[in-house]
């Protein structure tokens, strides 16, 4: 009836799972308990998780991605704690749960932290940036976010019953196969992002549809901010390589469950197409966690400079060519594996022209700040952060791409430092430069500044203070993923990278400070963002009401130039009074995403666990809730326009009102 | 969060507008299928030598009941084109009885499949066998999975034109599921020349 | 508060100061920066000199970083404002064109390294090479000597006058095979063989180790791979042939169940061919006489370790 499950799946077997398990059971029934408390399930259900409004979706995704980041950030702690105790002992973590905490925090942080946050980010920025009112596809959205939810929600579930992958969060088989893996472990990573990477799929779609074909109709491609830009190639490369995450662990699943031989060591398997297939996903990946971040760099470098863009053109060639590269160059991940200095040769110098448009955005943006006024909001410090330190791991990675040196590092520790030399600089310091830039516009109030400054002296500080000395351990010779060492020598280097990992826990904790502060400081007048424009900013996301009204523009906004609100500030027109107003269109809610989401959850969980009947019955409900959609035809609302002039109207009463003009925050 | 929700009063259907833009979304999800087949066939053509102890492709595929197949598939191709156009000239009864003979064409494929499947696996043939047979029964059965689904979404459709008549919504959807029967048709053409063919010719 | 996080601030620069000499000192000895053999030196070498000839864009951008953010900024600044300047001819075809002239000088590093230093070429003449064949197993590492028919788990000797031939499989999971004092790295994995060819420089002993993970003995899973001169060698030979343990399938196949910080162990004898018949453990395509369209070959031949 329940397949491989049991009693014995519960985590009693060891302290320290059992308190993982317990704070995440705990922490799930707070919840439940405050929301029924305050008795708001009906406000959540109604106004949030069925919602399809892009803003709230995006909220969604950028919570789920906090929480996630937080679960991310544990097991990393865990992990320098062990590292930095275990030289010739088995430090307080059995190698198998080591094995699990390393696999979560690269499975958690690439596909249930950086994904989501990115995801949320584009939600809830691009519609508005190009004068659009929704986006292409409004409920696709919702089922992705609702996959996305699913994928994490299994992660999470696999703390608490049975236990999760501990072949890491690339899960290279024959290791990850039936043969070396038979718990249940791998089948939960497998599941959770084929789950996820779906969704992702469908957010690339979406997204280059709703980019393409809902602009305003007086904007030019070369007219687009370069956010919409850089998102525009992350949705193609998000379209098109997560097809290959998808096809490699539904094979790996099928090498699982069905004793396929796609990887096995025996019967004519072959493991090198697995490592061909991920990483053919993989590396555009790595773009698609970047370009976004490169995005919000460029918005921020501009506004805080309070200068135009320098070298636009530039940039938007440098994105297509990055995008267009990420898929030649997915070998360098395995010069290893003998496939001969030719192969090598040509893979190692595609992966170093990508290094040249990477170069000219870098220098494209230092000319930005050339001639400005630089304002240092934590947005900015962030952005001078990611320049300093990204040229480190961009230095790193072209060393990694030249073949005969990578088989020096391959695998390293050097190796783990250059990632994440990249990956914090130029995809999470990014998504928090954008969290800090756009949150007044998404929520209506400002973030404090105080506590900002302070994550970020927290976070730049204690990354250099944690990777560094990875860099040098890889010159030492050790490897990643070792649950305990025997040589002395790599001691101190660990423990000085623990202390890193606890500065970085200061740059949360003060993440956590920032965020409830301004949220019990909300209503203070100066806190407010009564214009929508708090940096005298020069997209069009600037000239909708803070947080936007349901249809974000009235009027759909004619564009003239490239920073398009920054010319109608010009101009003048920026505010200039929009009537006659008409009836707009707009989704209606519907819970069908959440159920999809739903759905998808269970049948991980039942294939995880050998529960075919229940695998059947989600597929029945899968099938039920698409044929239900598709043959709803009233999936619209209209607003009148008598209502859109009664809203209007008062928020130009209120701005002709209050006394701040656009952009006086910092006055 | 006091962002402005007004009240709303009717409830209207899409604007042909976007159906145009869902016609654009639905062709980029057949892209994105394309690398899904584009990856299998890669993943046959790496592995369809690594017949282990199992047979070889010869020794398992039968020209005749796959020219069959590839008969039913592509004459179901031509079917669903007929509805279509009968859709155009909005004439209900025949875009319903095309879809019917569609579905016919598509269900002996699925037989046919099925009955190939089930022959081999029983003469010890079976995906678990060798490398080959697991790229080959993945790869032809992924198309069969789309062709079943597809089958599903006529059946739909169906009762969407009984139910709702040619309305343009209706209209549109049915567009979509044309571009996905035909995609079928392309993909299984790729299957036959990378996967049967070559193991006759060499 | 703001004397906090500068306190806070001057705390982190002063760590990474004194992180660096720390590190500078003992990294001197690391085995990477102090390498022990000359594929591993030549690697070492095209490092350092790629880094190098990234400076060239690097320290100018740490220097424009900086320099500008304090001339521009917003209060205090010195430095004009020109809000609508954003074109120049001249800076995008300098900031175009020397990232590509690095690229290139790059790229023919890494085009001529890579075939120098591509870990299958043969490092010295058939009479100067030790070959290797070199079986991972969970959570250790055969080396089969095939000349000497002598086997030794977790620890690689040879003569350091002599260059080393690995042949390396895998009866487990994919393994990754370095010795980061001498160089090279190549995956090991079964049903298949990769080669690495590798030299010291003078006798003495390296740590090697896999480096892909591969279960729980992962951590543990190293050896010392010792370069002796010719009389030490010799020596080792005959006190390994004197140990009358031999390495048969019975003896493999026990020696081949799992097990985690497996002693150094050695083998008097190795039967012919056991690295070929690990190999067609998990061959992939059928042997050629299975083949139904070939003819079975006339003869067999059993000379030597080919399997027959």
């Amino acid at each position: 009836m329940l397949g491989r499950l049991g009693f014995d799946s519960l985590p009693f077997y060891s302290p320290v799972a059992f308190g993982g398990a317990s704070v995440t059971v705990l922490g799930g029934l707070a919840v439940f308990v405050l929301v029924t408390y305050f008795g708001k399930w009906r406000y959540f259900w109604e106004e949030w998780l069925t919602s399809l409004d892009h803003k709230r979706i995006g909220i969604m995704y950028i919570v789920l991605a906090l929480i996630m980041l937080v679960r991310g950030f544990v097991d990393a702690l865990m992990m320098r704690a062990q590292q930095a105790i275990a030289l010739n002992n088995n430090g307080y973590l059995a190698p198998e749960h080591f094995d699990q905490v390393f696999s979560s925090h690269g499975t958690i942080m690439i596909f249930f932290m950086a994904m989501p946050f990115l995801t949320g980010l584009v939600n809830i920025v691009v519609p508005q940036q190009i004068g659009a009112r929704d986006v292409a596809f409004p409920f696709m959205n919702s089922i992705s976010l609702w996959l996305t939810a699913a994928g994490a929600a299994l992660v999470m579930v696999s703390l608490v019953i049975g236990k999760f992958s501990t072949a890491g969060w690339t899960g290279y088989p024959p290791y990850s196969g039936a043969l070396y893996s038979p718990g249940v472990g791998v089948d939960y990573w497998v599941w959770a992002v084929l789950i996820s990477g779906i969704g992702s799929t469908m957010t690339g779609i979406n997204f280059i549809v709703t980019i393409i074909k809902c602009r305003t109709p007086s904007m030019r491609l070369m007219q687009m901010p370069l956010f919409t830009w850089t998102i525009l190639c992350t949705s193609a490369l998000m379209a098109f390589a997560f097809p290959a995450l998808t096809v490699v662990t539904a094979m790996l699943a099928l090498d699982r469950v069905l004793e396929f031989h796609f990887f096995t060591n025996a019967l004519g398997g072959n493991m090198m197409n697995y490592v061909n297939l991920f990483w053919i996903w993989g590396h555009p990946e790595v773009y698609i966690l970047i370009l976004p971040a490169f995005g919000v760099y460029s918005e921020v470098t501009a506004t805080f400079s309070q200068k135009r863009l320098f070298g636009y053109k530039s940039l938007v060639y440098a994105t297509a060519a990055i995008t267009i590269l990420s898929f030649s160059v997915w070998l360098h991940h395995f010069f290893t594996m003998g496939s001969g200095p030719n192969v090598n040769a040509v893979f190692g110098m595609a992966t170093m022209i990508i290094a040249v448009p990477t170069g000219v955005k870098i220098f494209d943006w230092v000319f930005t700040m050339y001639k400005g006024r630089i304002i240092f909001h934590p947005s900015m410090l962030f952005t001078i952060g990611f320049l300093i330190t990204f040229v480190i791991g961009g230095v790193s990675g072209v060393l990694l791409a030249i073949p005969p040196a990578d088989f020096l590092m391959h695998n390293s520790t050097f190796l783990v430092a250059h990632f994440h030399n990249v990956l914090i600089p130029g995809a999470v310091f990014g998504y928090f430069a954008g969290f800090q830039y756009w949150f007044p516009k998404a929520v209506g109030f400002k973030l404090n500044k105080k506590w900002g400054v302070r994550s970020f002296w927290f976070w730049i500080i204690g990354f250099y203070v944690a990777f560094m000395p990875l860099y040098a351990l890889g010159f030492l010779g050790m490897t990643r993923r070792m649950e305990r060492y025997e040589l002395a020598e790599w001691q101190p280097y660990l423990m000085v990278a623990a202390l890193g990992a606890l500065f970085v826990l200061m740059g949360i904790i003060c993440q956590g400070m920032q965020l409830y502060v301004s949220i019990r400081d909300r209503d203070r007048e100066q806190n407010m963002d009564v214009t929508g424009d708090p940096y005298n900013g020069r997209t069009l996301e600037w000239q909708t009401s803070s947080p936007p009204a349901e249809y974000n523009f009235a009027k759909i906004p004619e564009v003239r130039e490239l920073d398009a609100f920054w010319d109608m500030k010009q101009r003048g027109v920026a505010y200039a009074p929009q009537a006659p107003y008409e009836d707009i269109h707009l989704p209606r809610n519907t819970g069908i995403g959440v159920f999809l989401g739903g759905l998808g959850f269970l049948l991980g969980f039942a294939v995880t666990w050998y529960i075919w009947w229940l695998v059947a019955l989600c597929f029945i409900g899968i099938l039920t809730c698409l044929i239900v959609r598709a043959s709803q035809d009233h999936t619209f609302e209209i607003i009148p326009a008598a209502e859109i002039e009664a809203h209007e109207t008062a928020r130009f009463k209120a701005l002709a009102e209050h006394k701040q003009a656009p952009g006086d925050f910092w006055s | 969060m006091n962002s402005y929700r007004p009240t709303t009063s009717r409830s209207p259907g899409p604007t042909e507008e976007t159906l145009d833009v869902r016609d654009f979304g639905f062709w980029l999800y057949l892209m994105t299928d394309a690398v899904i087949f584009s990856l299998l066939f890669a993943t046959y053509v790496v592995m369809f030598q690594n017949t282990a102890t199992g047979p070889l492709p010869v020794e398992v595929f039968d020209i005749k009941h796959v020219f069959a197949e590839t008969m039913f598939l592509l004459v179901s191709s031509v079917t669903f084109g007929f509805a279509s156009l009968a859709c155009v000239r909005e004439h209900k009864g025949q875009a319903i009885i095309w879809l019917i003979v569609t579905i016919i064409f598509g269900l002996g494929f699925i037989s046919l499949e099925v009955a190939e499947f089930v022959g081999m696996i029983n003469s010890g043939a079976a995906p678990q066998t060798s490398g080959f047979l697991t790229a080959f029964f993945s790869l032809v059965g992924t198309h069969g999975a789309h062709v079943s689904l597809g089958m599903i979404g006529i059946t739909v459709m169906i009762f969407q034109i009984l139910i709702k008549g040619l309305t343009s919504p209706v209209k549109s959807r049915l567009h979509r599921l044309g571009m996905f029967w035909h995609f079928l048709d392309i993909v299984w053409i790729g299957i036959f020349s990378i996967v049967y063919m070559p193991a006759w010719l060499i | 508060m703001k004397h906090l996080f500068l306190r806070a601030f001057i705390w982190g620069i002063s760590l990474l100061g004194l992180l660096l000499v720390v590190a500078g000192c003992s990294l001197q000895t690391s085995p990477i920066a102090d390498p022990k053999g000359p594929i591993a030196l030549m690697e070492r070498d095209l490092l350092y000199t790629a880094f190098f000839i990234m400076l060239i864009v690097v320290i100018p951008v740490f220097i424009m970083v900086f320099w500008f953010a304090w001339r521009y900024r917003a209060k205090g600044g010195s430095g004009e404002y020109k809000p609508e300047w954003s074109k120049s001819r001249t800076i995008e075809v300098f900031v175009w064109s020397i990232p590509t002239v690095i690229i290139i000088a790059l790229g023919y590093l890494v085009w001529t390294y890579s075939h120098l230093l591509d870990p299958y070429k043969k490092i010295a003449a058939p009479e100067n090479t030790i070959n290797v064949q070199v079986i991972a197993q969970d959570w250790k590492w055969l080396f089969i000597y095939p000349e000497l028919g002598i086997a030794s788990v977790n620890e690689l000797a040879f003569p350091a006058d002599k260059a080393i031939s690995l042949k390396l499989t895998s009866d487990t999971v994919m393994n990754s095979f370095l010795i980061p004092a001498l160089g090279g790295q190549i995956y090991a994995m079964a049903g298949m063989t990769t080669q690495l060819n590798l030299q010291a420089n003078e006798p003495g002993r390296f740590r090697g180790r896999n480096t892909q993970y591969s279960g729980d003995g992962y951590s543990m899973q190293f050896f010392d791979a010792v370069a002796m001169t010719t009389q030490e060698f010799e020596d080792w030979v005959a006190n390994v042939k004197a140990q009358s343990k031999p390495l048969s399938t019975v003896t493999y196949n026990e020696l081949a169940k799992p097990s985690i910080e497996h002693d150094v162990e050695f083998f008097s004898w190795v039967k012919p061919g056991l690295f070929e018949e690990v190999l067609k453990k998990y061959a992939r395509r059928p042997a050629p006489t299975l083949r139904r369209h070939t003819p079975p070959p006339t003869q067999t031949n059993c000379e030597g370790n080919k399997p027959c």
